[in-house]
């Protein structure tokens, strides 16, 4: 990026354009700044103001204190948090698992490209789809749900037992642990994805000199490649966080709107509003953006750490 | 032995993974297959298919999407150009505004677009057409990240200066500069947004569910609540639709510097 801008500023067109009123410049953005104000500021500013406001207009903060003591509120914000944290550790294991196989982890050839070019696919493979996806292979008449349970044994007395029926042994895809499954699905890939450069950029020579010296495997990666390691692992973990914390469609479509998540919640506030007035779902919606904040904020915070280490 | 070790351990992960994507791919198309009691058939494709309804609902975010396309570079593309030779010290702000989208969920921001939009003086919630206005505003907004990033990578890849000091000698004028000059030199980064853009639109549920629009995310949970077949199928469609999309983006990759699509 330096090498691009620098040459830019001290170009003649550049340069001609500091001899002009730099104001003049601004007009050039002017559109950009104004639709963005419009359609982009403005309403998420409405909100914001709208949750330090009573029916009347008049400043209070009661909208927050009421959404923060509503249990029903409070619920969803836990679920919320559960399914995201859940799947940014599951995803972001298993995720760092599958990238470690396909980078430094020698995995065959074939299996890398597949793996890779799928894990671009599939985390772009979220919202309707993915949850039919999910219905047609873990529903109750899913690919795998029938397959187990056709696995039958009969006993010498002829009573037939079939063990493997899932929804028998209390598993419920239209619930918090199948919706966790869903996400996996596209949690996973967005591991690899982005921390598979991080793994790339381990030098061999590290790993080398921790032998010379006597460590062993799990000293190397301990004392080693984790330290280095892991402000990418946490910084992607964030982002698999905030992606799922934010989700609607998927949630929507398997459950019905029935999993009481923040965002399904708010999609009922927006419906018919659900809480006692309108400004109580701002201060709902508000929470999200205040989530959402913090975790960029740690992972912009993260990400400069990472560039002193990894240089592709 | 330690090396082989290491290896089968990698081997595991790497299988693990490709259960994962493959299963429920190959579930859902297995699944989509049984509509017809006991034979394996198409039937499921072809009942969606042959639905006008989901026809004219593909019709609408396709339409909305290449609309999309084209005022999300109307609007960026001179914007980036700007920055590039006039402002550079605008690109941080425009930068991080670019990537908002990712930060507020879609559901926060269409609440905050119908509780902005549907009083007066613009009342844009009250008519089709007002509306189709305001949804085609939200698409670009959510799409921003993608097409902001593509005609960045693509610029800085093209020799900006160069282009707008020749094409000036020659006479142009600043429009004839950017879609003479600057479009046709980076139309593979733009293009390659162009992709993710349609794709992102054609996907979207939240827009078209709560601005209440025929779109195909709504239509498509429609059918999902009321029917057991078709959705498999329509998912497959959409997973096809994906690949297809990704795929057109690494091969138009492949021709030309790959700078320009890696898109980092």
């Amino acid at each position: 990026m330096a090498e691009t801008s620098i040459p830019i500023k001290s170009s003649k067109v550049a340069d001609r354009s500091y001899t002009f009123d730099s104001l003049k410049n601004w007009v050039g953005v002017l559109p950009f700044f104004l639709f963005i104000l419009i359609f982009l500021i403005l309403p998420s500013t409405n909100l914001f103001i709208g949750a330090f406001q009573d029916q009347g207009g008049h400043f209070t903060l009661a909208n927050v204190g009421i959404v923060l003591s509503d249990p029903f509120v409070y619920d969803a914000y836990v679920t919320s948090l559960k399914i995201s944290v859940i799947t940014s550790i599951a995803g972001g294991l298993f995720g760092f698992f599958v990238a470690y196989a396909i980078t430094i982890g020698n995995a065959p050839r074939w299996m890398r490209g597949i793996l890779m070019s799928f894990s671009g696919l599939a985390a772009n493979f979220g919202g309707v789809p993915l949850a039919f996806a999910f219905i047609a292979t873990l529903g109750h008449t899913g690919f795998i749900s029938v397959f187990l349970n056709q696995i039958c044994f009969s006993s010498p007395a002829g009573i037939r037992t079939c063990p493997f029926d899932i929804y028998k042994a209390g598993f419920n895809l239209y619930s918090l642990a199948g919706l966790t499954l869903c996400y996996l699905y596209f949690q996973f890939p967005l591991m690899v994805l982005t921390i598979a450069p991080a793994l790339e950029g381990l030098k061999r020579e590290w790993r080398e000199a921790s032998e010379n010296l006597g460590g062993s495997s799990v000293q190397y990666w301990w004392n080693v490649a984790l330290p280095i390691l892991w402000p990418s692992i946490l910084g992607s973990s964030i982002l698999l966080f905030a992606s799922a914390f934010g989700a609607y469609a998927t949630a929507q479509a398997l459950t019905g709107g029935f999993i009481n998540l923040v965002t399904i919640l708010i999609g009922d506030e927006i419906r018919g509003d659900v809480l006692n007035n309108p400004n109580e779902g701002y201060a709902l919606a508000l929470g999200m953006i205040v989530v959402m904040a913090v975790c960029v904020a740690a992972y912009t915070i993260l990400q400069r750490r990472t560039v002193r280490w990894i240089k592709s | 032995m330690k090396t082989k070790n290491m290896n089968l351990w990698a081997l595991l992960w790497a299988i693990l993974g490709m259960l994962y994507f493959f299963v429920p791919l190959y579930g859902t198309f297995d699944f989509s297959l049984r509509m017809k009691k006991g034979v394996l058939s198409f039937l499921a494709y072809q009942v969606v298919l042959s639905d006008p309804q989901f026809l004219a609902s593909f019709r609408y975010s396709a339409t909305m999407g290449i609309i999309t396309v084209i005022a999300s570079v109307i609007i960026f593309l001179p914007t980036v150009y700007w920055i590039y030779i006039r402002l550079p010290q605008a690109r941080p702000v425009v930068e991080i505004i670019s990537i908002l989208p990712f930060i507020i969920p879609a559901i926060v921001f269409v609440f905050g677009l119908i509780r902005t939009f549907d009083r007066p003086p613009l009342e844009l919630t009250m008519t089709p057409t007002k509306t189709d206005i305001l949804i085609t505003m939200g698409y670009i907004i959510l799409s921003m990240p993608y097409m902001y990033r593509a005609i960045d990578v693509g610029m800085r890849s093209i020799d900006v200066r160069n282009l707008t000091e020749a094409a000036q000698s020659l006479g142009s004028n600043w429009f004839q500069i950017l879609f003479n000059v600057i479009l046709p030199n980076m139309r593979i980064a733009v293009l390659s947004g162009a992709l993710i853009v349609f794709a992102t639109v054609l996907g979207e549920l939240v827009l078209g569910e709560f601005l209440v629009r025929p779109a195909l995310g709504p239509y498509m949970v429609d059918v999902g609540r009321d029917e057991a077949y078709q959705p498999a199928a329509m998912a497959l469609m959409a997973w096809g639709l994906t690949w297809v999309c990704l795929g057109l983006i690494s091969i138009f990759g492949r021709g030309n510097t790959s700078e320009q699509l890696t898109g980092r």
